[in-house]
């Protein structure tokens, strides 16, 4: 019976390693992770985005396009309309509290995007979860 | 000949243009910071030109520590070998923004290390030849890739003197949020542009040289490190033949 409980118990760690292994190597392209959970996105406990929803449903690329030639030409970083602020504001969380990448599959920017069939490219460069740095 | 220098007097003008420099407009408002440690809310501009100052002789051989620091600062220790790649292709293609070169005068002997980098040249060529105007140079002198327009054409990796930029083969599955990259694009030393917009007031090749042989600041501030260093030694631009006037001046060449 204890020997019994003693596998159990290494088989349930190793588990864990591997589908620890897997998260690390599978980070940002895989979408592999566990699903996020619904109303852990910083913004769902918002009223409205940096401007009024409607406004950013038309016209979000208008202000990461300004805010993106402003930051790199002339070294504005404050992150009113930065992308780096986008997906710390919109990335949800998984059950165990990691970062879902905003642009997996059904996350706030596919949604939309995937629908619509926009290709969405800001993601072949840049950082799709809060990564801190 | 010459006065002697009036240090009181010195010091009060120091302290009365300070405070002239920093007029408040509102309590608690005021037009210049002093010391800007918030992120950028305006413009850079020509008031300042960043470089540095490297002194080989300081350099020591085998030591690659201002690498290893650039490598994380800027995310080049998070990219992996492409799948198929040999090591010597890895080897030779790897981005790299600090390349360790070693030079022997063949008369004497002399080994000199150094590192060289982007130059942050003030005539770029790289901006010359770029067909699109992704490679340009930033008001404050720092030359860089904005990869939003880049191409991937590499004409500026062929118009480099100082083989001082690097190509993205492939996918880049680990970006930090500070140093954005992807495929097909150009990339180069920008001086750790994100602690220059920050307020920071080093790179991370210089807090990372225990030898100090790295001295980095405004050129155009008499009263900067750099400038200090650069009035006190000899110093030499590399390839100083082409005039590119390079940001980046060493000593001992």
């Amino acid at each position: 019976m204890k020997g019994k409980i003693t596998i159990s118990m290494l088989l349930a760690v190793c588990l864990g390693l591997f589908a620890g292994l897997g998260n690390a190597l599978a980070d940002d392209h895989g979408f592999s992770g566990a699903p996020a959970v619904e109303g852990t996105a910083k913004a769902d406990k918002l009223d409205a985005c940096v401007a009024p929803t409607a406004f950013m449903r038309r016209n979000h690329f208008e202000l990461i396009k300004h805010q993106r030639d402003i930051t790199v030409h002339e070294g504005i970083r404050k992150t009113d309309n930065s992308l780096a602020g986008c997906v710390d504001c919109h990335a949800r969380h998984d059950a165990a509290g990691k970062a879902v990448a905003v642009n997996a599959p059904g996350e706030f920017c596919s949604g939309c995007h995937e629908y619509v069939g926009a290709s969405l490219d800001c993601f072949t460069c840049h950082a799709t979860k809060p990564t801190g740095n | 000949m010459s006065e002697p220098i009036d240090k009181q007097r010195r010091a009060f003008l120091a302290t009365a243009s300070g405070a002239a420099a920093a007029t408040a407009v509102a309590p608690g408002v005021f037009l210049h910071a002093v010391a800007q440690a918030a992120p950028r809310d305006s413009a850079v501009t020509d008031a300042v030109r960043y470089g540095m100052l490297i002194d080989t002789t300081k350099c020591a051989d085998g030591c690659s520590d201002c690498v290893s620091a650039c490598d994380k600062e800027n995310g080049l220790d998070m990219l992996v070998k492409p799948e198929g790649a040999s090591d010597a292709l890895w080897d030779m293609q790897r981005p790299r923004w600090i390349r360790q070169v070693k030079l022997k005068n063949n008369l004497t002997g002399r080994v000199t290390t150094l590192p060289m980098m982007c130059q942050h040249c003030e005539k770029p060529p790289c901006v010359d030849v770029c067909p699109t105007g992704a490679s340009f140079r930033r008001a404050d002198g720092i030359v860089m890739v904005d990869r939003h327009t880049c191409i991937g054409c590499r004409y500026c990796m062929m118009a480099c003197p100082y083989n001082a930029r690097s190509f993205i083969h492939e996918n880049v599955q680990l970006k930090p949020t500070a140093a954005p990259r992807g495929k097909g694009c150009v990339e180069s030393c920008n001086l750790c542009v994100q602690r220059r917009d920050n307020g920071g007031t080093t790179t991370a090749c210089q807090d990372a040289c225990k030898q100090g042989a790295i001295v980095f600041g405004d050129l155009k501030d008499a009263n900067s490190a750099v400038s200090q260093a650069l009035a006190k030694y000899p110093s030499v631009q590399i390839r100083a033949d082409l005039k590119l006037n390079t940001g980046v001046r060493y000593t001992d060449v």
